[in-house]
């Protein structure tokens, strides 16, 4: 593969990467607060992405399923407070059982929301895929195009890279959510109430934290982040049961840069997403399999994902 | 004749915190040796890497001149130690009989392709280990509740079904963790008695508790820990003399005369 | 009369009830059905082990069910031509090897992990069957000859039926054994506490990957089985959604106790066809089977977390003791 084809691969994985870094981060933040793995992570990004739809097409007149017709920029607000809510809920429902069960009952408890969410998501919007339109249609829609300087050109002209614009969207709302949470965990009440429920739920408690709030908090945060993610993908991609493989996949980012880890999620998300665009090339096929491979290969090497593997080569 | 159990430069670190610090002691065999120490001096911590519930830090751990270090807890009790729990961990849904039954694991052989076709002579070796745990039972004085689920028993009735199934392993060396705590003086009496019966049959008793008059009557030596570190070793008069192990229970320090 | 009596009459009605059905259910598609029940409680007896005893769980379990399906198929082919026995064999085999790769790193450790790594590899095992040309891609395998047994060919609905179940009982009654014996014990006792168990001398991590590798082999021996019975594989029967549906099915029925899987097996696959005949019938109800598998998982696990066997078995034991003691405690 040439350097060119390689960079371009690695740019168009770093885009489908920033999905899976932002399904990581979510579930990173359920996981840290309330130590449940949350197998419904990817069901916040269909409905972000559903949601979105329904709100932003136009009307339906053929008997399809239409929309409201709300201007793209609404519709996504509305759909991140929608999903929200739905996570909120599930947060709430998932307290009762927090206590006495077992981490295996939470995760089938999440497999089973994951099932009712996708349920009702195909009776509500059907099974087919739709379309939501792109958030910017500069040029009529045209991609970006950037020169590399620092490479060979090819017939003298530089050889460009591609980028489509709500791949842009994609990237820049991933580094934007991720500059914003740190922010947040590091630098307000709630945020670093949070990051205590997580190191010791009875230390917080003492202190005054509101443990359920803060259940319901990380649910309710990371459907929103889902969510977002959601809509900025829809554009490329909305369909019922999209959330299954992708969540799956955000979650092996999620194991494979540490579960529990925020840098690590993000980082791994990306590296995920360009190693499925540049396998890919070679075994199109099989490129799903790609992240699951890794997952694998990460669980038997060192389960607690690729920072505990450099941590323990540097000692 | 070297210990039974040598404990030499053990220490255990948890992510900063030093639990225990250089730790060395020996146990002899055939002996009732104590672990005493303020709350938060280590004792557990100790305990449980001699057990192997716990990995060592630093330091080596020999029991009956064979490396211990850091083994797997199963392969330790198939040396020759077993313990008990400080917060009693029987099998609650279990009878009294089959907890003590489990006690015998090592003696028996049947695996799971045997267990699956239910092979004839495996038979005789439930049978076998069935009558061992009535006995064991017996010998604590518990051989009217075999049948009875253990988690409904009387907690003075727990602490004596977990001695029963730490012994039914047959061990050299009896590891006690804090097992007088919670029992009444009556009780307690009986405590005494069965660990006495114990060492006649010659198990080797190490033992952490809290209770000061139980260790001070019926242990040969003590060994006093505080804030990990070892500051103390001897007889329980010699122990109950010493001025760094009076500060230490005490909390203050003791002004020169 | 003693426990060994009743049992010996609880197996026979229960044998005798099966050998009965075919009498009284002449259809063949509701026949069908039951072979599946059968099936599905094979596959469902191994998860039962390991999720009641070993306390782990697999999120990819149609993996060896696929393995076991997949091998019949390609080894019974005219291209290798073997003998039904070899061929699920072979799947045994494979399916022991996968299950000892992926278990002996992740039993090693406290935690979901095997949970996580048969997840990541259910998939991979359905992307590589849906891709894979000697597995025939999407359109899977057909004409996957039939069993003999003896001078019977198995190829109508009775003898399907009768076949399926005498494997279901046999791998009951070995499973059975299993529970009941020291080995059963030493499982009882890792699953309640693990550190308890250890320190008699029962080695934890051996024992979790004898139970995993059990559940893979029987896993692989319910897929055998099926390919004889459908005579046709593709890869949509052994994804992610199967693999839920065998925990669901774990779940229900109850796990730590052998009769928990039937009743689960029995009572979902029921379940789910009753619910597509109603939904042929009501358009609203269509395509409802997700919303339900999730629903009986979210409402099972939060109010009754050790299966409706379990449950009721328990409740109807203690209201016995309670009535023996004359009430008061």
């Amino acid at each position: 593969m040439s350097t060119i084809d390689l960079l371009q691969n690695l740019l168009f994985g770093i885009a489908q990467g920033s999905i899976y870094a932002l399904i990581a981060v979510g579930f990173t933040i359920i996981f840290s607060a309330t130590e449940i793995v949350n197998l419904a992570q990817g069901e916040f990004i269909m409905l972000g992405a559903m949601f979105t739809f329904w709100f932003s097409a136009p009307p339906s007149i053929d008997g399809s399923v239409g929309g409201m017709g709300l201007p793209i920029y609404m519709a996504v607000i509305l759909a991140v407070a929608a999903t929200s809510i739905i996570g909120v809920i599930m947060g709430w429902v998932m307290m009762r059982p927090l206590k006495k069960a077992n981490s295996t009952t939470m995760i089938i408890i999440t497999i089973g929301a994951s099932m009712i969410i996708q349920g009702v998501a195909s009776h509500v919007w059907g099974k087919d895929a739709v379309k939501v339109q792109e958030f910017t249609k500069f040029n009529d829609g045209a991609m970006v195009i950037m020169n590399v300087p620092f490479l060979k050109p090819i017939d003298g002209v530089p050889p460009q890279l591609f980028l489509q614009q709500q791949q842009i969207w994609i990237i820049g709302i991933m580094l934007i959510l991720v500059i914003l949470l740190t922010l947040f965990f590091n630098l307000t009440m709630a945020g670093k109430a949070m990051r205590a429920t997580a190191m010791n739920k009875v230390g917080a408690k003492l202190v005054g934290v509101n443990v359920s709030r803060t259940v319901m908090l990380a649910f309710g945060l990371s459907a929103a982040i889902g969510a977002l993610g959601g809509a900025a993908i829809a554009p490329i991609y909305a369909q019922y049961d999209m959330g299954g493989l992708l969540g799956l996949k955000g979650f092996a980012a999620a194991i494979v840069g540490g579960l529990g880890n925020f840098p690590g999620s993000v980082i791994a998300g990306l590296i995920l997403g360009m190693a499925e665009a540049v396998g890919a090339n070679y075994a199109s096929n099989y490129k799903d399999a790609i992240s699951f491979v890794i997952l694998l290969i990460v669980l038997i090497i060192s389960p607690n994902g690729l920072p505990a593997l450099l941590k323990r080569r540097r000692k | 004749m070297s210990a039974l159990l040598q404990v030499e430069g053990v220490s255990k670190i948890f992510d900063g915190l030093v639990a225990v610090n250089n730790a060395t002691f020996d146990v002899q065999e055939g002996t009732i040796t104590a672990l005493i120490g303020p709350n938060g001096a280590g004792k557990s911590t100790m305990l449980n890497m001699i057990s192997g519930a716990l990995p060592v830090s630093i330091g080596k751990i020999t029991f009956n001149k064979r490396k211990i270090t850091n083994k797997p807890p199963h392969k330790i009790a198939g040396y020759g130690v077993s313990r008990t729990f400080q917060n009693v961990e029987l099998f609650s849904n279990m009878s009294a009989l089959e907890n003590v039954m489990i006690g015998r694991h090592l003696r028996g052989r049947c695996g799971m392709l045997a267990a699956a076709t239910r092979l004839w002579h495996l038979r005789r070796e439930e049978l076998k280990i069935e009558a061992d745990a009535h006995e064991f039972l017996n010998r604590v004085g518990l051989g009217d509740m075999a049948d009875e689920p253990a988690g409904d028993l009387p907690f003075g009735k727990q602490r004596l079904l977990e001695i029963a199934r730490a012994i039914a392993v047959e061990p050299k060396l009896l590891l006690l963790d804090e097992a007088a705590s919670g029992l009444s003086t009556r009780e307690k009496k009986d405590l005494v008695k069965l660990i006495y019966s114990l060492r006649s049959d010659g198990i080797t008793i190490f033992m952490v508790d809290h209770d000061m008059d139980l260790v001070m009557d019926i242990s040969e030596h003590v060994i006093v820990l505080d804030h990990g570190e070892k500051i103390a070793e001897g007889t329980p008069q010699q122990v109950q003399k010493n001025d760094k192990v009076i500060a230490a229970y005490l909390g203050e320090e003791v002004e020169d005369a | 009369m003693d426990i060994r009596t009743k049992r010996f009459i609880g197996a026979f009605l229960f044998i005798t009830l099966i050998g009965c059905v075919p009498l009284f259910v002449k259809n063949g598609y509701h026949l069908g059905i039951l072979t599946m029940v059968a099936i599905n409680t094979i596959l469902v007896i191994g998860l039962n082990l390991l999720m009641g005893y070993a306390g782990q769980v697999s999120l990819g379990h149609a993996a060896f069910y696929g393995i076991g399906a997949y091998s019949t198929a390609v080894f019974t082919s005219s291209q290798f031509g073997w003998h039904p026995f070899v061929a699920a064999l072979a799947g045994i085999v494979i399916s022991i090897i996968v299950a000892a790769i992926i278990g002996i790193p992740c039993l090693r450790l406290r935690g979901h992990y095997l949970a996580l790594a048969t997840l990541g590899f259910g998939w991979i095992m359905y992307i590589v069957m849906k891709n894979w040309e000697p597995l025939g891609g999407t359109s899977g395998i057909e004409k996957i000859p039939f069993l003999v047994v003896g001078n019977i060919v198995i190829n109508d609905d009775q003898s399907r039926f009768y076949f399926t179940w005498a494997v279901a009982m046999i791998i009951l009654w070995i499973t059975w054994n299993i529970v009941h014996s020291r080995v059963g014990r030493a499982l009882r006792a890792l699953h309640t506490s693990e550190s308890a168990a250890s320190s008699l001398g029962v080695y934890i991590t051996g024992y979790k990957l004898q139970v995993f590798l059990l559940s893979a082999v029987f896993a692989s021996i319910a897929g055998s089985l099926y390919a004889h019975c459908i005579n046709f594989v593709s890869p949509n029967t052994f994804n992610f959604v199967t693999s839920v549906q065998i925990v669901v099915m774990t779940v229900i029925g109850g796990m730590a106790s052998v009769w928990g899987a039937p009743v689960g097996a029995g009572a979902i696959t029921i379940l789910v066809e009753v619910l597509r005949e109603v939904g042929d019938k009501v358009k609203i109800m269509k395509d409802s089977d997700v919303i339900m598998h999730g629903l009986i998982l979210v409402l099972a696990m939060i109010f009754m977390p050790s299966g409706v066997y379990c449950t009721i078995f328990d409740g109807i034991v203690r209201l016995f003791r309670r009535k023996k003691t004359g009430g008061a405690a």
